[in-house]
């Protein structure tokens, strides 16, 4: 008789919330079915991520390990796609902690001719059908509190969060340099409390690959959304204007070279197919371990996530 | 000194000029933003804590740490002295480093001695101790598997609970960690 090794003692206790896990798949890919989306695969080892200031691909050869599968996606919308989705594995680099893993599993979907407002409609019903789905309720308990998936949800811009939660403002917080800790310290624990929270209109330099509001040019078309304090979604209007985007990308590696990451080629063929044209679309990327960590009330992603 | 990537729960930090023990670390990254290493530290003098937040620039600098195997010889006043079994060298420890562990610090008993900068600031006990208990009402028979509890003392004072079965004379073991009772060694 060998003695039962530890790790399989540990796989053993999460059973149960890996076969939830399996559940919550296969209700969103439901979703998306049913809403016409096709299920798409780009590749895992890509020669050029997005340059972004605090992401770090891990190296894979002559090849990365995509952070996200955003840019190939995109490329699909510029061939004709409208709907598109992808469930796939993403890596970080020394990203580890409660509820981070170097290796984790993105949701990543597009919409061709909607605006960021709509993506966040869409996102609500899916959440709550995929609740109902799985526990016969949208109403879900989760790190001590009961929320309501039901409820209409919290919408509150970045700015007027920072005011309310920090008593500053975005702006003062990003010139003091203290924009990230007060987020993380103030107004993140505050998000998603009975509720969803919709974190919306982030400043012009947290854009990443987002438009700008057309009518404020200080802030981006983007919003995060918050259950229980954990940040679950990120999206945006994307930002469609070649031009634009490539003196973003510019503006991004040149931080990564200043602070010694990864030397990333240019996405060439990302830009060549948004020099041809991207039609106004959204998207979101929403990470699928802290879903299950939600629906399965787990307080760190090692109880949900094999990685 | 220490990266950030090197930051985790049970690393000894040097912080403010105190030397610091991680209790509790959580890597954190608010949407598209810098990440951030969120720790909390006890203070390995004062014994206080507190939160200290990382960002992926920060150097952390090493505590000058050292733990030595000493034996604890006598007591010199305030001062209980421990010596080097090897170099017979004597360290002379305060009694506000020993605190109530001076209830447990048997003679010649081996303890692991925590030096920063040089001067000790914490010593660490044999998990378990071996004591007589001198003073206890008479033991009840029969009751070894209910969770009631008496007091009882050991030869210097300091007051533990026991189960009911205990008797004065009785040799009992103590769990220096906590302070408690653990079991019966033999009876008197």
């Amino acid at each position: 008789m060998f003695p039962k090794p530890k790790r399989l003692q540990t796989l053993g206790n999460i059973q149960a919330r890996l076969a939830m896990r399996a559940g919550l798949f296969s209700h969103i890919r439901s979703f998306f079915e049913r809403n016409n989306f096709v299920a798409i695969e780009t590749p895992i080892r890509i020669k050029a991520p997005a340059p972004e200031e605090f992401i770090e691909a891990p190296r894979s050869g002559e090849y990365f390990l995509r952070c996200s599968p955003e840019l190939e996606m995109k490329q699909l919308l510029c061939a004709g796609f409208e709907r598109i989705y992808q469930i796939g594995a993403c890596f970080r680099e020394n990203e580890r902690g409660k509820s981070h893993r170097e290796e984790f599993t993105m949701l990543e979907w597009y919409e061709v001719g909607v605006d960021y407002c709509r993506l966040l409609e869409f996102t609500t019903a899916m959440l709550r059908d995929v609740s109902l789905k799985i526990s016969g309720t949208d109403k879900i308990n989760f790190r001590g509190i009961k929320i309501d998936l039901g409820a209409e949800p919290e919408i509150i811009t970045v700015n007027d969060a920072y005011l309310k939660y920090a008593k500053i403002s975005s702006a003062e917080a990003l010139r003091r340099d203290i924009f990230d800790e007060v987020m993380d310290e103030l107004i993140e624990p505050e998000l998603g409390q009975g509720r969803m929270t919709f974190l919306l209109d982030y400043p012009a330099c947290r854009a990443s690959l987002a438009r700008l509001k057309p009518d404020s040019c200080d802030v981006a078309e983007r919003w995060e959304l918050y259950i229980g304090g954990l940040e679950l979604a990120n999206a945006y209007s994307e930002l469609t204007d070649a031009k634009i985007q490539r003196s973003r990308f510019a503006a991004e590696a040149a931080a990564r070279t200043n602070t010694g990451m990864n030397l990333y080629p240019e996405p060439t063929e990302f830009l060549e197919a948004l020099d041809y044209g991207l039609p106004e679309c959204s998207g979101c990327a929403l990470g699928m371990d802290r879903l299950a960590m939600v629906f399965s009330n787990a307080t760190d992603i090692s109880e949900v996530t094999l990685s | 000194m220490f990266s950030t990537s090197d930051l985790k729960k049970g690393l000894k930090v040097l912080v403010d000029g105190y030397p610091w023990l991680i209790t509790d670390f959580d890597f954190c990254k608010p949407g598209k933003g810098t990440a951030l290493y969120r720790c909390k530290m006890k203070n390995l003098i004062t014994g206080s804590t507190m939160d200290r937040t990382f960002r992926p620039v920060d150097k952390i600098d090493k505590p000058d740490l050292d733990e030595r195997e000493m034996v604890f010889s006598y007591v010199d006043g305030d001062f209980f002295v421990f010596s080097d079994s090897a170099t017979y060298e004597e360290v002379h420890v305060g009694k506000d480093v020993i605190g109530d562990k001076s209830f447990f610090l048997i003679e010649n008993s081996d303890c692991d001695v925590l030096f920063f900068n040089g001067a000790p600031i914490d010593v660490t006990l044999p998990t378990f101790i071996e004591k007589i208990v001198t003073e206890t009402e008479p033991g009840a028979r029969g009751d070894t598997a209910t969770n009631v509890t008496k007091s009882a003392k050991i030869d210097n004072g300091y007051e533990i609970q026991v189960p009911l079965f205990i008797n004065q004379g009785d040799t009992v073991r103590i769990d220096t960690r906590t302070g408690e009772y653990a079991e019966r060694v033999s009876k008197a």
